[in-house]
């Protein structure tokens, strides 16, 4: 039984088969009869049910979405005239336009011995049992969003860092969503950190300017191999009118550090997931996260945890701030396994809530099967403190600015969390402007691409 | 400078002030003192602005102006600071941005572009002394993890930099070791002018050796019930309140 919503899309694919093969990679299209098989079985669930409180998934699914199955390109401006406003963190930095890796003057630099970091086609293309040992591994088909997207998408971004190779300088990938309205964009994402390998990414999303309805639909796999270290940091500064189904799937093996850190700074409405599974002992993840959300948006975080090891940590941090009818949702799920023991999992949820119409949903879970366990979990959400605010004012601070900073000192634990140079500084700035209401849009974010 | 006429106030609907008169002319230092619960912080949140209280009669007036139509940000910007008896502790904003803030806010509202950063470290570098305040505080979050006698001078900086004409001490000496108190008290001496003026609110004598107040009331219900000189607050030391209550008759 076919949920109504993912009917168009089935017979999308059922009528493009052959163009959607013959523009992709035989390493991804074989995944798309297990992604078929998935959805077909899917019931999307409705808003307001179990981990859904405030994403309508009918509702953003049933729109009449084109997908660009042809690779017609995009007609933004080329990649290389993108400038950047995070100051040059050192980084090597990479656009992608829509699902699409961008050749740059610096994407055709040679990269580091041991560092691949390119078209997810392009790679399933030249070396097929490479991507097909990762590609589709980790993501469940069960969960419709990586079902729609195994089922459709045709490219996306390949990262991946040898055996024993430290990515001294950070990497950036700047992602530009466009085109024509009411597009849906699959992408597919997989990074591969092998044994004892390092590296940090900065991930940038932005939507080009006058483009209406896009839903991004993403799903990133990332393996963390034995003793490897990868700090991912997103951020999404898109538009009003941006849709993001975000699912990512991270496996950490033995003694193996990783911080995924999910930031919302500007959005339309965005669900992002993370499905993290401890596979070897003494591995840590810290998964940090903020949402800023005012007029109508919404930001909805699920994260599921599963503690199936020994001696694994997991600190974990999501704080959102809501304005007007804003509406965010927190759900997060740590699981410790029966004979898992000596773990630690601290979660915790804090919120800010500004107006009365504005709405938090916070569900903070711990499931712990075993006695030997060190475990916290904590939501709070509240107002900002009166006496605060009173006291900055006797200072000769007005209201507004008062109420500024006090949002910007809020966030400022999760941007301290933040390991690469530069960004920091440069998250507290845009933090800031963001809570001054000077950024309409993505004009002020990290690139022009006006 | 500051003129108070039959003042009321209340919060949560309960009456704290019930008819206060109190008149301060420049250069001058008043001490206010009472016993607990006699609106001694009332009074100073009511000055200030508090919007958690709400005046419900009387007038308040500054330099010719209605003080109680302002907002406690424009009586600041006007010459009025209050010394908390509980500064507050603001994690996530740094003393430097806090004093930034507050310092561009003034020049603001009387027409002057933001400070440069040079001037800045070094209107900061020379408040600092004034009471003796650690230079790594100013890294640190307003008032997080300070002590006690760090919050105060904090408090007493804070004056120095934003030189009010008219500042209102609450309760400042509560929590101070001696040497604390000394140099709080030493800060507000150096910054005392003719132009200026000082409402110190105390429990207890031992402040008034160091600051020598001009004037001293006694705040007893809601209301001034007796005003006189320095030697008033020597003889509640040694009388305690009692004498105020039978005084009034009520004991």
């Amino acid at each position: 039984m076919t949920d109504n919503a993912l009917r168009q899309y089935i017979e999308l694919f059922e009528k493009n088969r052959e163009e959607i093969d013959s523009n992709s990679a035989p390493a991804i299209n074989v995944r798309r009869k297990s992604a078929l098989e998935g959805l077909l079985h899917t019931r999307l669930p409705k808003k307001g049910s179990e981990n859904y409180e405030i994403i309508d998934l009918p509702e953003i699914l049933g729109h009449d979405y084109g997908v660009n199955i042809n690779r017609i390109p995009l007609p933004v401006s080329p990649a290389d005239s993108f400038r950047c406003g995070i100051p040059r963190i050192a980084t090597a930095l990479f656009f992608m336009i829509n699902d699409s890796f961008a050749e740059t003057s610096e994407s055709r630099k040679p990269l580091p011995e041991g560092v691949e970091i390119c078209s997810l086609r392009a790679k399933a293309l030249e070396d097929p049992d490479l991507v097909g040992r990762y590609y589709g591994m980790l993501a469940d088909d069960n969960n419709p969003l990586v079902s729609l997207s195994g089922l459709l998408a045709q490219d996306g971004l390949w990262i991946r860092v040898s055996k024993g190779v430290k990515v001294e300088n950070p990497v950036q990938i700047v992602n530009i969503s466009g085109g024509a309205d009411n597009m849906l964009t699959p992408m597919r994402i997989v990074v591969v950190m092998e044994e004892g390998a390092e590296m940090r990414l900065l991930m940038c999303d932005h939507t080009s300017h006058g483009s209406n309805d896009l839903l991004s639909l993403r799903t990133l796999e990332v393996f963390a191999l034995a003793g490897s270290h990868l700090d991912l940091y997103g951020m999404e500064e898109s538009g009003e009118t941006s849709r993001r189904l975000s699912t990512l799937w991270l496996r950490q093996e033995a003694e193996s550090h990783v911080v995924i850190d999910g930031m919302t700074i500007y959005n339309g409405v965005t669900r992002n997931e993370y499905h993290c599974r401890f596979a070897g002992n003494d591995a840590e993840l810290r998964l940090y996260g903020m949402g800023i959300a005012d007029a109508d948006r919404l930001i909805d975080v699920y994260s599921r945890v599963d503690h199936d090891c020994d001696r694994c940590l997991t600190d974990e941090l999501f704080k959102f701030s809501l304005d007007d009818r804003a509406r965010c949702a927190f759900t997060g799920l740590v699981k410790v396994a029966e004979g898992a023991v000596k773990n630690e999992a601290y979660q915790s949820n804090r919120n800010l809530v500004g107006s009365d119409e504005a709405r938090m949903f916070s569900k903070p879970q711990l499931e712990i099967y075993n006695d030997d366990v060190k475990c916290s979990h904590g939501s709070a959400t509240g107002q900002l403190d009166s006496m605060q605010l009173f006291y900055m004012r006797t200072r000769g601070i007005d209201e507004s600015e008062a109420r500024m900073l006090l949002k910007q000192a809020f966030m400022a634990d999760v941007i301290d969390k933040v390991r690469i140079p530069g960004l920091k500084e440069r998250l507290s700035h845009i933090v800031e402007r963001r809570f001054a209401g000077e950024m309409a849009g993505c004009h002020d974010c990290a690139c022009d691409c006006g | 400078m500051l003129k108070v006429k039959d003042l009321h106030a209340e919060i949560n609907g309960k009456e704290i002030l019930k008819g206060l008169n109190l008149e301060v002319r420049p250069g001058e230092v008043h001490a206010i003192m009472g016993p607990n619960g006699s609106g001694k912080s009332t009074l100073s949140m009511v000055l200030a602005g508090n919007p958690a209280y709400e005046v419900t009669g009387g007038s308040v007036e500054f330099y010719g102006k209605n003080l109680l139509e302002m907002l406690p940000e424009t009586r600041s910007h006007e010459g009025l600071f209050l010394g908390f008896q509980y500064p507050v502790e603001i994690p996530g904003v740094s003393m430097m941005n806090f004093m930034r803030a507050a310092v561009n806010a003034k020049r603001k509202y009387f027409g002057e572009g933001p400070m440069s950063a040079a001037e800045f470290l070094k209107l900061m570098r020379e408040k600092r002394s004034i009471v003796e305040l650690d230079n790594k505080l100013a890294s640190r979050s307003v008032n997080e993890g300070f002590s006690g006698g760090e919050k105060k001078r904090n408090e007493i900086f804070q004056m120095a930099v934003l030189e009010p004409r008219l500042s209102i001490l609450d309760e400042t000496d509560s929590g101070l070791d001696i040497d604390a108190l000394r140099i709080v008290a030493e800060g507000v001496n150096k910054l005392k002018t003719e132009n200026n003026a000082t409402i110190v609110i105390t429990h207890y004598q031992r402040l008034l050796d160091y600051i020598k107040p001009d004037v001293v009331h006694i705040l007893y219900k809601g209301r001034i019930v007796k005003t006189a000189g320095p030697e008033l607050a020597l003889e509640l030391e040694e009388r305690g309140y009692d004498w105020i209550k039978r005084e009034l008759g009520e004991e």
